[in-house]
């Protein structure tokens, strides 16, 4: 029930009412109307993380960036050096 | 696609899942909370690639699942009037009540309606103005928004036929109550990533501070969920017990204040009935009373109170995180994923489902 997938906004159309704001979103290439009331700030080119058919955020791309950098905070877990770091 | 293929890299998830084997050196058990991550986790493969010493517990994070069957019962009443129509997700509509499902009641004549979102029940309600629309509305904080939006919506447009028939549950009191359960003996938890993207991290600190218990909010993808591990079970080892937020991608501190906003205009907390698990105080979402003519439970009565669960079904055990579903004498014999005797077997956040669909029966 709680699944959401990342889309990136394609068009952003003009609407009277915040609460009626949509985008169109693709998700790899598939479009779909995507309600974006609760990203008043979300752009063009944004991605953003879509359920039921509502945008809940845009994606942080620096934190995004951060997660897949991780091996770095792994080798202080544990001590040991690590020479074949992924993220290179 | 982006935010998705880079982290179901299998390189990477070995690596973690190497880390993980090295830095384990007693048991754990640990707690997904969401339904979505116990399906990624079985999916995936990664139950059976972690360490001998680390037993997931599947938590209840499945709204589906814990949705009350006298609810069920009602939405099933709703849908056999001849001037309504009944708008539902789809994985409700095979949930079995106390006499069939929603599914069975279609096949039966009666007006059920499956939807992607309410805002779609919201347009349905817009063009058929003859017809009254209740839309089903089950969901933890994640669904919460777009719900509460779809009222609003019906608000605006000044519609007289849009009703909502609300099950909203709220993830942190459950938890709590599973930690003050005494058969559980859970050490750590994976918290809801898309939870917390709208209520973001911060509502968990209490239970971090009462219970002394790691909670790591996680993600959904594999290389998520392993992190989410590698992050708990460190703090495990340490003898630490900290709120970490693997998902910082998508979730912050104080999550989404637009969308927790359109929750507090339409919502306010109530007390809750959990399918398998019984009452948990101030658990829930309820219409407020400026909403309260479009609420469905406002506006058609029950009919009867005779609902029963199914005594064959130990839903609650699993729900609960006291039971695997293998553990059921039921599992993959009476209940199927075409014939359940319970939601777990029916959702696709159920564990049940998710044994029985991608590991062996």
């Amino acid at each position: 029930m709680c699944l959401a997938i990342p889309g990136k906004i394609i068009e952003i159309q003009a609407a009277e009412n915040e609460l009626f704001r949509v985008g169109s979103i693709s998700f790899d290439g598939m479009l779909r109307e995507v309600n974006l009331a609760a990203v008043p700030e979300a752009k063009v080119g944004d991605y953003v993380l879509v359920h039921v058919g509502m945008a809940l955020n845009i994606i942080d791309e620096d934190e995004a960036n951060k997660t897949l950098d991780y091996f770095r905070e792994l080798d202080q877990m544990d001590n040991e050096p690590d020479n074949d770091d992924l993220t290179d | 696609m982006k935010y998705l293929d880079e982290y179901r890299d299998v390189a990477i998830v070995k690596r973690y899942l190497e880390k993980l084997h090295r830095i384990t050196t007693r048991n754990w058990s640990i707690m997904e909370i969401c339904g979505g991550q116990t399906h990624s986790l079985v999916k995936n493969g990664i139950v059976d690639l972690l360490p001998e010493k680390i037993t997931m517990v599947h938590g209840p994070g499945c709204p589906v699942c814990v949705t009350p069957v006298e609810l069920i019962d009602k939405a099933i009443q709703i849908a056999h009037r001849k001037d309504t129509v009944l708008c539902s997700f789809g994985d409700m509509i095979r949930v079995p009540g106390t006499s069939g499902s929603l599914l069975k009641a279609k096949a039966e004549g009666a007006n059920v309606r499956v939807v992607y979102s309410p805002l779609d029940a919201v347009k349905f309600a817009n063009q058929n103005p003859g017809k009254k629309v209740v839309f089903f509305a089950v969901g933890f904080e994640t669904t919460a928004p777009v719900n509460a939006l779809s009222l609003l919506q019906a608000e605006q447009l000044g519609l007289k036929n849009y009703f909502m028939l609300t099950s909203h549950v709220l993830v942190p009191p459950a938890m709590d109550a599973l930690l003050q359960d005494k058969e559980s003996k859970i050490n750590g938890f994976l918290a809801a990533g898309h939870v917390c993207t709208v209520m973001g991290t911060k509502q968990y600190l209490p239970i971090v501070n009462k219970y002394k218990v790691p909670i790591v909010i996680s993600g959904f993808e594999p290389v998520d969920l392993i992190q989410g591990l590698l992050k708990c079970v460190d703090q495990l080892e340490r003898g630490e017990s900290k709120l970490d937020n693997q998902y910082a991608r998508v979730v912050n501190k104080e999550g989404n204040l637009e969308a927790r906003r359109l929750i507090d205009e339409v919502f306010e907390v109530v007390d809750r009935s959990w399918r398998g698990i019984g009452v948990l105080v101030n658990s829930g979402l309820g219409i407020k009373e400026k909403y309260r003519h479009l609420d469905a439970d406002n506006n058609y009565k029950s009919e009867f109170a005779g609902s029963v669960e199914d005594d064959g079904c130990m839903a609650g055990l699993i729900l609960r995180g006291l039971r695997k579903p293998r553990q059921c004498q039921h599992f993959g014999k009476l209940c199927t994923p075409e014939n359940p005797l319970g939601a777990p077997m029916v959702s696709s956040e159920g564990a049940c489902a998710a044994y029985y669909n991608f590991s062996y029966v």
